[in-house]
This record gives structure tokens, sequence and C-alpha cells, in this order.
């Protein structure tokens, strides 16, 4: 394969839109969750409405745009060719859909089977995903601290699927399972192995692209990844026997990684090229600043036993990495992703000399800082009412909104697409 | 040794350079400064363009027998990215800060994905297939960035 194939590898725009379009709705619906269950979903990470509403926001809301997003990153980014990606995004796409409701409603409803199918839906979506965009990251001719981090990225969904196959599948039959241990290798790895690994794959990138910030460094583009896996494979030690000691030297090891990334993304950005700031920089700031908090708070937790002893405090990390760190860099990403495609497919649409609407004129920069602060408002309520569950019920509400202003807002881009590309096929008939 | 293509990378950090002043002149509403200095970028822009289109590229095509690749695919680009700054320099004349701002964020992000495109896999490419001429060729690139007024930091 010459190298020159991976310069005009862009999917159809239907490829990663479905995945970003459909994510918003599991925010608005972890959030109206909340709304019904109120305070008590917050008293500890092991309720089953917490369990619910977790995994609609990290398999609805975060991996349904990170697999749509890397669809679209790897062929035009990181020059890998993926296989047929239509026919992929229209199988993976309704599959992981279902594989998310059915694993909510297994949590409420406690049904067996219904894990169990979740368990299988989960393991043909991302199966599939993971040998296409594997197959694809492994045979590019590029090179480098993205791809690098991007192949282990992949490497840490796989693990995160293997034990969370396993976890619906000793839920589904009973059976003796150390559950506690493994539902923290299993959250391990999703986030930091899979979700955190992408991020910083993605933004060694779109830091410097979006803000004209330096590069970051070599030694931690590369070291981060690596460094990183490592820390996950001894924690994933733990099935072995584990001392408490060990587990907090790599809890705090893995954590202080992460402090290190979202550190060093704040000080690229404060030494931007890019004069103006907009949305999505706030997105990433606030993402990272949390990123920081969730460091800070468990070395908190570490030297207060009666804090850490509490259950809730588990919820605030919760809050802290899903709304804080995941939900605002995604929301920031998908507002220079999603109208930046949209110019683009216009542009090859309509051919040289049409000029599409610009990127501010499909989502206005006044309504992303809108739902910003909104975004900031449901995070600060939902840090609050960890600790004052009366609070619970309205942080639902603003975290349904946030999600729901979020979704809004990328349909308005999408009408401004479809409206114009009706002018386009207008204009050609025209003709 | 510096790579023959060298050059063009530093240019396109020069170039973003001048890109932000130009942008954040025109969000100051600062419209006297702003001219000169979107005039400068769309300069040096439309120099670095030509200088791939008539130096590197005749070059890369004659010595792979490559003319519909990727050498294609960036002069489409830069015709793409011509429309957009005409776009800012119509928005400037009519003093239109927001439609500047929408066509400056579109050419931003779309500059940057071809500057990546060039200096991860085409530059790379080019500096493979003509290293045998890099002596004239790199002299040539360098005299046309260099002579298009404002130095090559």
């Amino acid at each position: 394969m010459h190298p020159n194939l991976s310069f005009e590898q862009a999917p159809p725009l239907s490829v990663p839109f479905r995945f970003f379009l459909t994510a918003p709705l599991f925010g608005v619906a972890a959030g109206l969750l909340l709304f019904v269950q109120g305070g008590a979903m917050l008293g500890s990470r092991w309720m089953p409405g917490t369990l619910a509403g977790t995994h609609l926001l990290v398999a609805g809301f975060m991996l349904q745009t990170m697999c749509g997003a890397l669809l679209q990153f790897v062929p035009v980014a990181a020059g890998g060719n993926i296989w047929r990606p239509r026919l992929v995004a229209g199988v993976v796409h309704p599959l992981l859909v279902a594989a998310v409701l059915l694993l909510a409603t297994a949590f409420l409803t406690e049904h067996t089977m219904l894990f169990l199918a979740a368990a299988h839906s989960f393991a043909l979506a991302l199966g599939i995903y993971l040998l296409v965009v594997a197959r694809a990251l492994w045979r590019t001719p590029a090179c480098g601290a993205t791809i690098i981090t991007l192949r282990i990225a992949l490497a840490g969904l796989l693990v995160t699927l293997i034990f969370g196959v396993a976890l619906a599948s000793g839920l589904a039959r009973g059976g003796n399972l150390p559950f506690l241990i493994l539902t923290d290798i299993h959250a391990a790895w999703g986030l930091g192995g899979w979700a955190l690994m992408l991020l910083a794959g993605v933004a060694y990138f779109v830091v410097p692209m979006f803000q004209l910030t330096p590069a970051y460094p070599a030694w931690l583009a590369r070291g981060f990844p690596w460094l990183l896996l490592v820390v996950l494979l001894l924690w994933t030690t733990q099935l072995f026997g584990f001392s408490d000691n060990a587990r907090i030297a790599l809890l705090l090891s893995g954590l202080g990684l992460a402090g290190v990334f979202a550190a060093e993304t704040l000080h690229l950005q404060s030494r931007r090229r890019r004069k103006v700031s907009d949305s999505t920089l706030w997105f990433f700031r606030t993402a990272m600043i949390s990123l920081l908090a969730l460091l800070l708070s468990v070395a908190l937790f570490v030297m207060l036993p009666t804090l850490s002893s509490d259950p809730r405090s588990a919820v605030w990390l919760g809050m802290l990495v899903l709304v804080g760190v995941f939900v605002s860099a995604i929301s920031g990403m998908l507002y220079k992703i999603v109208p930046f495609l949209i110019w683009l497919h216009l542009q090859r649409l309509g051919g040289l000399n049409t000029l599409p609407p610009t990127m501010n004129q499909m989502i206005a920069e006044r309504t992303m800082r809108r739902q910003y602060f909104v975004h900031l408002g449901a995070l600060a309520l939902l840090l609050a009412a960890v600790w004052l569950p009366a609070l619970a019920r309205l942080a639902g509400l603003a975290l349904a909104l946030d999600c729901a202003l979020l979704g809004l807002n990328l349909i308005v881009a999408v009408r401004v697409y479809l409206g114009f590309k009706d002018r386009i096929h207008a204009a050609a008939g025209d003709r | 040794m510096p790579s023959l293509t060298e050059p063009l990378h530093r240019h396109h950090k020069h170039c973003d350079d001048l890109f932000a002043d130009a942008e954040a002149a025109v969000a100051a509403r600062d419209w006297e400064r702003a001219g000169p200095l979107v005039v400068d970028f769309q300069k040096e822009l439309e120099t670095h363009f030509r200088t791939e289109e008539e130096v590197l590229f005749p070059a890369f095509e004659a010595s792979t027998g490559m003319v519909g690749g990727p050498t294609q695919m960036m002069r489409f680009e830069h015709a793409q990215m011509r429309d957009l700054m005409d776009q800012m320099q119509v928005a400037l004349s009519g003093r239109q800060g927001d439609n500047f701002a929408g066509a400056a964020e579109t050419l931003l992000i779309f500059m940057q994905q071809h500057n990546m495109k060039e200096e991860n896999i085409l530059y790379p490419m080019c500096d493979r297939s003509l290293a045998a001429q890099a002596g004239p060729l790199g002299v040539e690139l360098s005299g046309r960035l260099a002579a298009s007024c404002l130095p090559v930091s």
C-alpha cells in the first residue's frame, strides 16, 4: 500500500455523525435518571441507579463519541484505511446503542438475562470495531506519539471489554467472582487505558492545531502512554492479591501521570500563539482542571481515611472524571469537529467557488458559550449533590439540560448542512 | 543536515504567527491594524502555496511519476484555502467581524490539518524521492520563501 492512499480517506459524514448525534441523548438519560431517583443514587457507587447512570455516561456518551471520532480521525489524521466505514458504523452504532440500553436496564431491573444480552452486544459491537480500527492503525505508514498512544488506547478498550463482559456474565450467572476487584480493574482500563489514553493521543494532535500552541514535549508525548500502560498492568495484578499500600501507590501514580498531562496541556494553552479564546478552549481547560482536581481529591482521601471510608467519596471522584473531565473535553471537541466536517463535506459537494457557511455560522460562538456555562453549572451542582443529596434532582435536571443543549446545537449545525446541501443540488439541477 | 523540506516546515509556523496576529486584531475590532496584518498573512500563505505548486510538487511528480496523487490533493486544498482567504478579505473590507472570525476559524483548522498531512506524509516522501537533487532544489525553496519580503524565522 502506498502512503498516498491515506490522503483522501475521509469517511461519509454519516459515519461519525450517527455516533455524535445519539451520544447527547444518553447524557440526557443519565440526567433524567438522577432526577427520578434523587439523592439515593449518589449514596454509593454500587447503587443500581448509579451503575446504570455511570454506564449511560461512559458507554452511551463517551464511548459513542469516541468510537465515532476515531473512525474519522484514523483515516484523516493517522493515515489508516478503515475497511468499509459506512458498513462498520452501520453495524457497530446500533449494536452499541442497544448494548448501552440493555446494560442500563439490566442494572435497574437486575434482570440476569439482560446482563447477558448486554455483554453479547458489547462484545459483538466492540469486537468488530476493534478489529477494523486496529487493522487500520497497525497498517498505517504514519508514525509518531499519536499513533502509538492510539494503539495502546485500543488495547485499553479491549481489556475494558474483556473485564466488562466477565463482570456482566458473572452478574447474569451468579457465582463467586471477585466483583469488587474486577470492577476496579474494568474501570481503570476503561477510564485510563481507553478514554484518557485516547484523549491524550488526540490532544497531542488537536491542542496545537486549535490554539496554535507549542507541541507537547516529546518526553511527555512518548512517555505518558507507556508509563500509564505499566501502571495499568500493575493495577491488574491485584487479581492475585494486593496490599492496600500498593493499591494507593498505583492509584496515585496513575493519577499523577494524568496530572502531568493535564498540567502540561494547561501550560501549553497558556503559551498559545492564537490570542482569540473560544468555547472549545474553555471546555478543554475545564477538563484539565477537573483532572487535576481528581488527583488532589484522591490525595486528600488518602490523607483523611474518615473521608475515604465514606462511600460518597467514590461518587465524587466519578462525577469529577465523567462529567468534569470527559463530558467537558468531548463537548469542546464536538464543537470543532462537527462544524468543520460539515464545512468540508459541503465544500467537496459544491466544488470550488461555492462558499459554504463558515464554522461559526453553523453554531454561533454565543450559543456554544451559553451551553458551556450550563455545563459548568451542571458540574457544580452534581459535585455539590454528592454531599448535599437535596440537590440531586436539580443536578440531574441540569445535566439533562446540559446534554440536551449540546445535542440541539449539533442538530442546528446538521440542519444548516442539510439546507445548504439542498441548495447545492438545486443549483446543480438548474444548470 | 536539515532536510530539503525543512524551510517549508518553518514557513508553516511563520504563517501561523501571521494568522494569529491578524485574527487577534480583527477580534479586537482594530481595523486599522488588521488590514495590513491580513494582507501580510495572505501574501505569505500565497507565497507558500506557489512555492509548493511551482517548485516542490513538479519536482516530486517528475521524480516519482505520481501526478494524480497527493500533490493533486494538496493543490485542491490550496484552492479551498484561497477561497477562505477571499472570504476573510471580503469580511475585512465590510468590517464584518463575525464573518471574518467564522472564515478565519475554518481556515485555521483547514490549514492545520493540511499542514500536518504535508509535514507527516508528503514532505517525508519528497525528502526521500528528491534526495538526489536536494541541493539546488533546497536553495530555490529557501530563496523563494525568504524573498517574500518577510524573513523566515
